[in-house]
Formats: C-alpha cells, structure tokens, sequence
C-alpha cells in the first residue's frame, strides 16, 4: 500500500457516451490504481462516482454527467491462475482479450464470453453478461467464486456467493452502483483445443428457427442465430443458426493440431474517425448486407473447425466499428420474453421488419435459466438484440411500441444496452427493484454511487447533500 | 437525463404561461418525459396552462404520467431568481431542457411616451433573461449535460424604428445567449438561440401580420429539430435566416425606408 495517493492521470474533465456514441455528458475521469481507488472515492464531489471499464455498455451505464468517472488502470491486480483449481484470480481492469491471450494457451477459457473481448472483469460482472452458452452455462456471475468490493465509506470486504450473498448477487448485474469491484476470482473451463467445432444451418423463416433452437440447443454449449429484420412475409425472421463446441483434439487436422492451443486474435482493420455525418448503415447498405449474409451461407454445414475470434468476436477484427452509425451514433436494443410468449416475439420482428428499419447487427438466443441476481437480465426465454441508427426518426414510436409488448409478455431490457427506455419499464419488467435497492441504500445511504443510467432510470437515488 | 434518441425526462419553462414556451413544452413531451415545469408570474393562469397541457398529453394512451408543476417566478425579481432555480432544480432533479419564454411586446408609441414603462419592459426582456439565463447556466454547468433554449427575435437581427426598444433589447439577449452558449463549451451544456420571426398569438393579437409570420407550434417544432440536431441558432421559419441576411447589410437610408411598420 502507499503513503501518498498514486492518480495515475489527473482528474480530466471529458466528453463521454457509450458504445453506441448517444447522449454525450461531460464528467470528470480519474484512473487510479485499485490501492488508491479508496481515497479518490471517499473524496469524490457532490454528483458522485461510478467505475467505467471500456466503455462497451452501449447507453449511459458507464458516465456520470458532472460527476466522478473512476476508471482502474489495469496494471494493477495482476493475474494469477490456479490451473489446479481451474480458476483464475484477475484485477477488475483486465479485459476478457488479456486475459485469453492468457489462459487459453494454458488449457483455459473464459467461462462466458460476450460477443466482444474489449470488456472488462469488473464491468462482466456488472452487467452480469451472458453469451452463447447461457442455455447451459448460465451468465457471468455464476462462475464468480469471490471478489472484492470497494465500498462508498472506502472499505474493501471480500464478498461471494457464501459470504454476504446478498451482497454479493446484488453487485452481480447491478451496474456498479453496490460499489467498484477491485479483483475476482474467476472459474474457468478447461478446453482441449483453441478451437470450435461448428455447425452452420440457414433458416429460411422464424418459425422454424425457433422450433430447431428449442429441439437442437440442449446438444451444444453454444448456439446463437443471426436473424434478417428486415426481411418480410414468407422470409420473416429468416436466419443463419450456428451451434458450437470447443473442438476436441482428434477434430483437428495435423497442422493445427501441433498448436492446439494457440491464441492470436488480432484487429484487421478500423473504422477512421471521419465517417459522413449520417453514418453508412441505412436501408440499402443494410439490405445488401443481409442478402449477402444470408445467401452465402450453406444450407448446412457441419463440422467446420474455427478460432475462438472468428467464432466469438467477429466483429473485434474491424476497430471503432460503432463510427460506422455516424455522429449521431446507434441504439442496441435488446430485450427477452419468457418462454410461452413466441407469438409477442413474432409480432415484434414483424413491426421492426415492416417499420422500414435499416437493420443489419439482429441476433436471437435461447436463454437458460436465471441466476439469483435481482437485476442479473437473463432469464429462460428468448432474447433478441438489433441494432438502429439513433437518426431514424421513427425510431421513438417504435421503440415505445415494442417496450409496451414486451413489457405485456412478462419480459423485460438489458440495462447493458439499454438507452431508450423509462423507468417504469424497469420497474415492471425487474419486480425485484426494490429488493436490490433495499441492499443498495444499505451499502450507499448516502447515495455516492451515481450514473446517468441510475439517474436516468431511477435505479438509485439522488446523492445525499452531506453539507454541514 | 436525455435518453439516446434525444427525448427529454425534465423541462422547464420560465415564462410558462407563454403560447410559445408551452407550444415547445408540448412537442418535447414524450413518454420518457417525467416533469414539465412551468415557472410564471401569474400562477393562476399558470394553473390552467397546466391543466391543458396535461390533457394534451393525457389524451394520448403512450404517455405514463406527466407530473406538471406552477412555480411562480417573476422575471423582473432577479433577487429571488437564484432561489427559484434551486428549488426547481432540489423537486425535479437534473433539468434536462430549461426555455426561457418570458418577455414583453410593449407598444413603441406608449414607450417613447413613457420612459418609465421602456425600463420595465428592457428590464423583463433583458436584465430579467440575463439573471434567470446564468443561474440556470451555472446549474447545467455542474450538471455536465442540459440545453438552454432562450426565445430571442428577429427583432434583435437589425432593429426597426417601429418597435426599436423591444428589438433592443432582443439584440442584446441574442448578444447575451450566444456569448454564454460559446462560454459553457466543453461543459456538457449549452444553449440553442431560437430566433421567431411575428408569431400569432395573444402577444401580437391585433397586429398586422409580417412577412413570414408562424405560429407558435410551427416554432416548437423547429425548437425539436434544432435540439435534436445539436444546434446553436435556429430560425422560425428557417427562410428567415436568408431574409435577415440580406435586411442585415442594407445601408441605412435603405433599410428605413422599408415598409416594415
């Protein structure tokens, strides 16, 4: 520990927005190391703190307009696996792609893994992140064993699913503002090889994607579709469905079998800073993807080995990719109903598909079962995400439109993602709010935890004034 | 906080009993909207206002509630301004977009009869923005994020002989508003100066009608896309943009010879 506190870079009053480059504010962001995280929170002013990673949470999730933005440099808190116990102990800054480059030459690899590898430990655990194997494996927070948790009166505990479990799952999807996580422990899967075993099927509608998802899912750890939005009547909801396992080593042919664990993902190319103001996705650009997308895929292909970047992270091979919305920047939207509510699932696809929506990003998934976290997002059902221009005008209704369904059918949005719904959507569609808020005020009475999505949505409740 | 496609969670309008300012409130209220506040002097009509404008957007089935307040505030107060902005700001919490409304046609015949009267009209439109114009300023600046919408004239582009005391004092809130637009850059907030040219409503009841006259939902909606957009300046009808530019650089032997009343 330090006599003197160690900013690594001063406070810096800056210009943020998420993923998708909405609704920028300015707040001032402060990267210290996990040791001094403790002093610089314990003085932070008025409007409040709130850690940020990366920044991949695609709406206000990771700013604080006229607050404090921690940001943990990840050179602090090291990286110590137990290969004995299949478990890695990881300081909360780290990124999901340091940590690869790590464990899977090892024999390892991340128990759930988003679509990106630029996300950070802490912000995993946050958000609670969910991938392709939620159908069997459940999101990020079940694999947690510990982690420590800088609380808003400057003190560490040590939490987890034994220890202050309320606590504990309360942190687990809660969008850092129980406290900044400073390191966890993390438990990981073993894999033979460094690749994946995949099938490939093209779906020519929704139905029958959904039939097959729900006969087929259960044989692999991985499944995920990518579903056409904007394609109508007989092709609704047509899709390209890949299941996946990591590839075992008599799956390989001999070349990659003399390296069955080699790992080197690397950036292709990157989107320039000057894109044209009104970005190049719109409803050609976008059509043509999707033709493109679904026409070259085989009807179905199986057995096909590929790389963990190819297969999970594809779009990490092109940087800054979001510039390609413009300035005025794109809203994720991604919500789930339960099982038992295909038909308002069917119903929404055919509003986004008729809408004149230009849509290229859209993916479905089968989601397992739930964890205990009161605000963790997944729950058994179907989840779909599709990415929109924030310049469409229609934009507005139709999202209105489609929380109202979603919201009819019991399902509810991923606050991740989230930048366009409303506090009552929140609270209908988490009837356990206030079960997490009752354990946020206990950890934060003075409410020095503050984003502008806990603002905006009302998760928390404004900053006490602690003049005297 | 404003969501990701621009809708607004808190408004408030100083001057809300004005057709303008409450034409704007009612274009920026969407479902996100949580609170409309209406600050005026005369809280009475500012009840009614309210009453309307809450069955505005009752009426539509998408809205959640709308909570929509009266907090009296007098413009010519400017003592009581930083107070009345506080307790708005401690009720609804961060202002996402603060109108100011507020202001006085006057008559410029009663004016050159009556001095006095010209002070008191100067004073609202100008001294009254310029007081209310900072404290909001400094809220939105400690806020990192919010948009100052201040309602200035075509009036105050190249001021007329007949109603040179209101356009003055127009031109020195223009002046006023882009000066503290350009002061809060970098900080999160800024200012959108909306430039109206004659708008029919009670304030102008009686008058004959310029070239280009609007009214003022037609002004909301270009308040919306101008917010939307991002911008600074904005024209109500945009056409005026190019007329002023044109009445701007007339030499002045011109200019007063123009049948502008």
């Amino acid at each position: 520990m330090s006599d003197t506190l160690r900013i690594v870079r001063p406070s810096l009053t800056t210009r943020l927005t998420g993923w998708g480059r909405t609704a920028p504010v300015v707040g001032d962001v402060v990267e210290v190391t996990a040791a001094d995280a403790s002093a610089v929170v314990v003085d932070a002013p008025g409007r409040g703190v709130i850690a940020r990673g990366l920044g991949r949470s695609y709406g206000d999730a990771a700013q604080n307009a006229g607050g404090q933005v921690l940001r943990l440099c990840d050179a602090t808190g090291g990286m110590v696996l137990d290969a004995q116990a299949g478990t890695v102990t990881v300081g909360a800054g780290i990124d999901i792609d340091r940590l690869l480059r790590v464990i899977v030459p090892a024999g390892f690899f991340v128990p759930v893994t988003p679509g990106t590898r630029f996300v950070t430990i802490g912000g995993a655990i946050a958000s609670d992140i969910h991938g392709k194997n939620h159908h069997v494996d459940g999101s990020f927070g079940r694999h947690v064993r510990r982690m420590s948790l800088l609380l808003a009166d400057g003190s560490v505990v040590e939490i987890s699913p034994d220890s202050d479990a309320e606590l504990f799952w309360a942190t687990v999807g809660g969008m850092g503002l129980t406290g900044v996580i400073l390191d966890a422990t993390i438990a990981l899967l073993p894999i033979e090889t460094s690749r994946l075993a995949v099938e490939t099927r093209r779906v020519a509608d929704l139905d029958t994607l959904l039939t097959l998802m729900s006969e087929g899912d259960h044989l692999y750890r991985y499944s995920v579709a990518w579903i056409d939005l904007m394609a109508t009547g007989a092709s609704l909801g047509r899709s390209v469905l890949t299941w996946g396992d990591h590839a075992r080593l008599d799956q390989l042919d001999d070349r990659t079998a003399a390296d069955p664990l080699a790992f080197g993902a690397r950036q292709l190319v990157a989107v320039p800073p000057l894109v044209p103001t009104p970005g190049v996705v719109n409803r050609l650009t976008a059509g043509v993807f999707n033709e493109f997308w679904y026409w070259s895929t085989p009807r179905h292909r199986v057995d096909e080995i590929q790389t963990i970047p190819a297969y999970f992270h594809p779009l990490d091979a092109v940087g800054s990719w979001n510039r390609l919305y413009g300035r005025r920047g794109f809203v994720q939207y991604q919500f789930m109903v339960p099982f038992g509510a295909e038909g308002t699932l069917r119903t929404v696809v055919e509003r986004i598909a008729t809408s004149g929506a230009s849509t290229s990003l859209n993916v479905l998934k089968r989601f397992g079962a739930a964890n205990p976290a009161p605000l963790s997002f997944p729950r058994a059902g179907w989840t779909l995400t599709l990415d929109l221009p924030a310049s469409w005008r229609p934009m507005a209704d139709l999202m209105h439109e489609l929380d109202r369904l979603v919201l009819g059918a019991g399902g509810r949005h991923y606050l991740s993602k989230d930048a366009v719904t409303t506090p009552d959507s929140i609270r209908r569609g988490y009837p356990r709010l206030p079960e997490w808020q009752a354990v946020q005020r206990r950890v934060d009475p003075n409410g020095r935890w503050q984003s502008d999505l806990g603002r905006r949505l009302e998760l928390v409740d404004p900053p006490r004034s602690e003049q005297t | 906080m404003q969501n990701a496609l621009g809708e607004i969670q808190t408004i408030a309008v100083f001057g809300g009993t004005s057709e303008i300012g409450l034409a704007i409130a009612r274009r920026l209220i969407t479902p996100s909207t949580r609170t409309v506040v209406l600050a005026c002097r005369d809280v009475d009509a500012g009840a009614r206002a309210a009453a309307d404008l809450g069955r505005d957007a009752g009426t539509d089935p998408v809205m959640e509630a709308v909570t929509i307040e009266v907090v009296a505030f007098d413009a010519a107060d400017t003592d009581s301004h930083l107070q009345v902005v506080a307790e708005i700001a401690d009720t609804v919490g961060d202002l996402d977009v603060v109108v100011l409304a507020f202001g006085v046609l006057g008559d410029q015949a009663e004016f050159d009869a009556d001095p006095a009267a010209a002070v008191g009209a100067v004073h609202v439109n100008y001294t009254g923005a310029v007081s209310v114009g900072l404290v909001v300023a400094d809220v939105l600046r400690r806020q990192g994020h919010g948009r100052l919408v201040v309602l200035s004239s075509v009036a105050g582009e190249r001021v007329r002989k007949a109603n040179f005391v209101y356009g003055s004092s127009k031109a020195g809130l223009d002046g006023f508003a882009q000066g503290l637009g350009d002061s809060l850059e970098g900080s999160g907030a800024s200012v959108l100066v909306v430039r109206p040219g004659f708008v029919h409503s009670r304030m102008t009841e009686g008058l004959a009608a310029a070239p280009f006259a609007t009214d003022p939902d037609s002004v909301a909606e270009v308040v919306a896309r101008g917010l939307r957009q991002g911008r600074r300046t904005v024209w109500a009808p945009g056409v005026l943009r190019y007329v002023f530019m044109v009445l701007r650089h007339l030499p002045g032997a011109v200019y007063r010879r123009l049948p502008l009343g």
